[in-house]
């Protein structure tokens, strides 16, 4: 296969298709619209289901109506849109029933604006709805990836039978980069045994979230708990750059990691102690991983398009080890590798203070490890 | 003794489960489910029918009968249901659903999915109240009628007029039937399931949305007892909510 030149809103609505998705139900809402109208001719051509609702709250509801049937189904929508699928989301939680949303991440909150933002980072990880649950969350920061994790995402809901919100910022959405598209995959034909498809020859088939007694309720709880920790068991997926030697730790996601990674090249070419862990899960999160980086690095930063949300679990995670720094813009402001340059600049120096030497500014230069390579190739 | 020969006159459809009910004493919903049961027999469809349950008092509407089920978020049975057939459109897709349900917080999903043409089948119960909660006011209240949550009686000047769903979603297109019928007494009953199969019917035909309204007792959140309520609901909710045809599309009549 080639590289073609895709952009992101596009090319996941495209790998959804190839990864066998049989439904989608949408609504417009800007950065995310190229998704939906892209579905829009596109399901129909290969036969598939396309509908646009009524609204986000239309959207969700058919979406677990069609997972209830035991389709590949999915919606996607952007930050206010999500807001209204809360509900749903809960309900499809508690149904143990698969299903995948993509969230195209914009500025907030209320209205905000259509620029990139990841501020929606607690409403998808800390479960914006209500009850105990948090749904599989994944976050890409490539087109490339973005194609890639569409594909793991309908694999990981069928496997949990669960929520997956795949969260893009609206620059990946909106970006367009060479990627590779994946074979087009044949639709499952055989349905579970426990979807929705009419008693024939078998006994009746319920899929409710009511559970009317504590017990009951409680033991479904469990369920989902343990469903969940097999989930962080199992499931953790991150990517790490020059973390070896570092002193010092970012922790970035989706385009702010892609953002900070530039940053480091820049801090490595002066011989600045820095890498990068980026989470490409944000449920389940790649606690384990950082607490045993808290033990070698001497300090953390983390950077987001936001006000610091991922930050508290970079902090939980860190459990007071090493301080951990915090760089975000809002609003759909996306920080320069410049900005966060000078960030980890000024922290490089406070933790390792530059030896006066020639130029009396640069430390002591050393050999640096290779360079990892480009965004998305490892 | 002489020969006797037993014939059977009535049993219970094999679309309805044989099981103690929830319902309290009068309450109507019961009688829905059973003509519900005995049309879908009658039909030969219990293989592929799949009911969307609502929140209410018949969010257990699948412990009653059988056939698959799925029990949808408060008003989201039309979206549900409509997730479910677009997939499946050789399937027989109905949703059940209360006035809170359907003519409150789901006015949105039954009016778009009535617009869209969705061949689903809605069976409508209009009890005038919210039962599940206790008796608080719905849009279906009645003007003057005492709530939990409207004490004094509904005063249409602050709370507005009650709905009437059988002619609002009758002047749409994609609606195939929708009609209003009653449970007060056995020739309404008959009635009343004449409409849920003809409403079944057009589902078959692909015709559209159909709509069955059918108006049904609360005893208990009425404070009357079972045949007490009967007759309130003949006094004060018929002339309000008149039986009727607000729509048959051609070929259903
Ligand atoms: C989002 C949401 N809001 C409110 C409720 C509480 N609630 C449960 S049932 C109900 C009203 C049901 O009334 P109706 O649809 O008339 O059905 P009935 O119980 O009378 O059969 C309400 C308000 C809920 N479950 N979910």
């Amino acid at each position: 296969m080639t590289k073609q030149l895709w952009k992101g809103n596009e090319a996941v609505a495209e790998a959804a298709i190839r990864a066998g998705c049989e439904a989608y139900f949408g609504y417009p809402i800007t950065p995310q619209t190229e998704l939906l109208e892209y579905m829009s001719w596109r399901m129909p051509q290969v036969g598939r289901v396309f509908l646009q609702a009524e609204s986000e709250v239309g959207a969700i509801n058919m979406v677990y109506g069609a997972a209830c049937a035991g389709r590949r189904v999915m919606s996607s929508s952007s930050s206010p849109g999500v807001s209204l699928m809360m509900e749903g989301l809960s309900y499809i939680a508690a149904s143990d029933v698969p299903a995948v949303l993509v969230n195209v991440m914009r500025g907030g909150p209320g209205l905000g604006n259509i620029h990139p933002a990841q501020s929606d980072y607690f409403q998808a990880v800390k479960f914006g709805g209500h009850g105990d649950y948090h749904p599989i969350v994944l976050a890409p920061a490539s087109v490339q990836e973005a194609i890639e994790l569409t594909a793991l995402s309908f694999d990981l809901a069928e496997k949990y039978r669960h929520v997956v919100i795949e969260v893009l910022d609206g620059s990946i959405g909106q970006m367009m980069e060479p990627a590779e598209m994946p074979e087009m995959q044949p639709v499952r034909l055989e349905r579970p045994a426990w979807a929705l498809t009419g008693a024939t020859e078998r006994p009746k088939n319920v899929i409710s979230s009511i559970r009317i007694d504590s017990e009951g309720l409680e033991a479904h709880n469990l369920h989902l708990q343990d469903k969940l920790a097999h989930i962080r068991g199992c499931e953790v997926r991150y990517k790490e750059y020059w973390l070896d030697d570092a002193d010092l730790v970012l922790v970035a996601y989706g385009t702010a990691g892609r953002i900070a990674l530039s940053a480091i090249r820049q801090a490595r070419a002066e011989g600045l102690r820095v890498g990068l862990l980026r989470p490409v899960t944000l449920y389940p999160f790649p606690t384990e991983r950082l607490a045993r980086l808290a033990k070698q690095a001497q300090a953390f930063l983390v950077v987001e398009m936001s006000a610091g949300q991922m930050l508290e679990d970079v902090r939980l995670a860190v459990e007071g080890r090493a301080p951990v720094r915090f760089y975000g813009r809002m609003g759909g402001a996306v920080p320069m590798p410049d900005e966060i340059f000078e960030v980890v600049r000024g922290l490089c120096y406070a933790l390792r203070p530059p030896k006066p030497s020639g130029n009396g500014h640069h430390p002591a230069r050393r050999p640096q490890p290779e360079d990892p390579g480009p965004q998305g190739a490892d | 003794m002489t020969d006797m020969q037993e014939t059977v006159v009535f049993q219970r459809p094999e679309t309805l489960e044989d099981t103690y009910t929830n319902y309290c004493p009068g309450c109507t919903h019961g009688t829905i489910h059973r003509l519900i049961a005995e049309v879908i027999d009658e039909l030969g469809i219990r293989e592929r029918t799949i009911g969307v349950a609502p929140v209410g008092c018949s969010v257990f509407i699948y412990n009653y009968q059988n056939v698959d089920f799925a029990v949808a978020a408060h008003g989201r049975a039309p979206a549900m249901a409509t997730g479910i057939k677009r997939v499946q459109p050789d399937k027989v897709v109905f949703t059940y659903q209360g006035d809170g349900d359907l003519a409150a917080i789901g006015t949105n999903e039954i009016l778009h999915a009535a617009s869209r043409g969705e061949n689903i089948t809605v069976i409508f119960v209009n009890n005038a109240t919210y039962g599940m909660t206790g008796g608080q006011m719905a849009p279906t209240t009645l003007p003057g009628q005492k709530t939990t949550s409207s004490p004094s009686g509904r005063d249409v000047e602050i709370q507005g007029w009650p709905m009437r769903v059988a002619e609002l979603l009758a002047p749409l297109p994609g609606v195939s039937y929708s009609v209003r019928r009653s449970i007060h007494d056995p020739r309404h009953i008959n009635n009343a399931k004449k409409a849920i199969r003809t409403a079944f019917r057009a589902q078959l035909d692909g015709m559209g949305l159909a709509l069955v309204e059918i108006l049904s007792a609360c005893p208990t959140n009425w404070h009357l007892t079972p045949v007490a309520a009967l007759e309130w609901l003949a006094k004060h909710m018929l002339p309000y909510y008149p039986v009727g045809d607000y729509k048959i599309s051609e070929g259903l009549q």
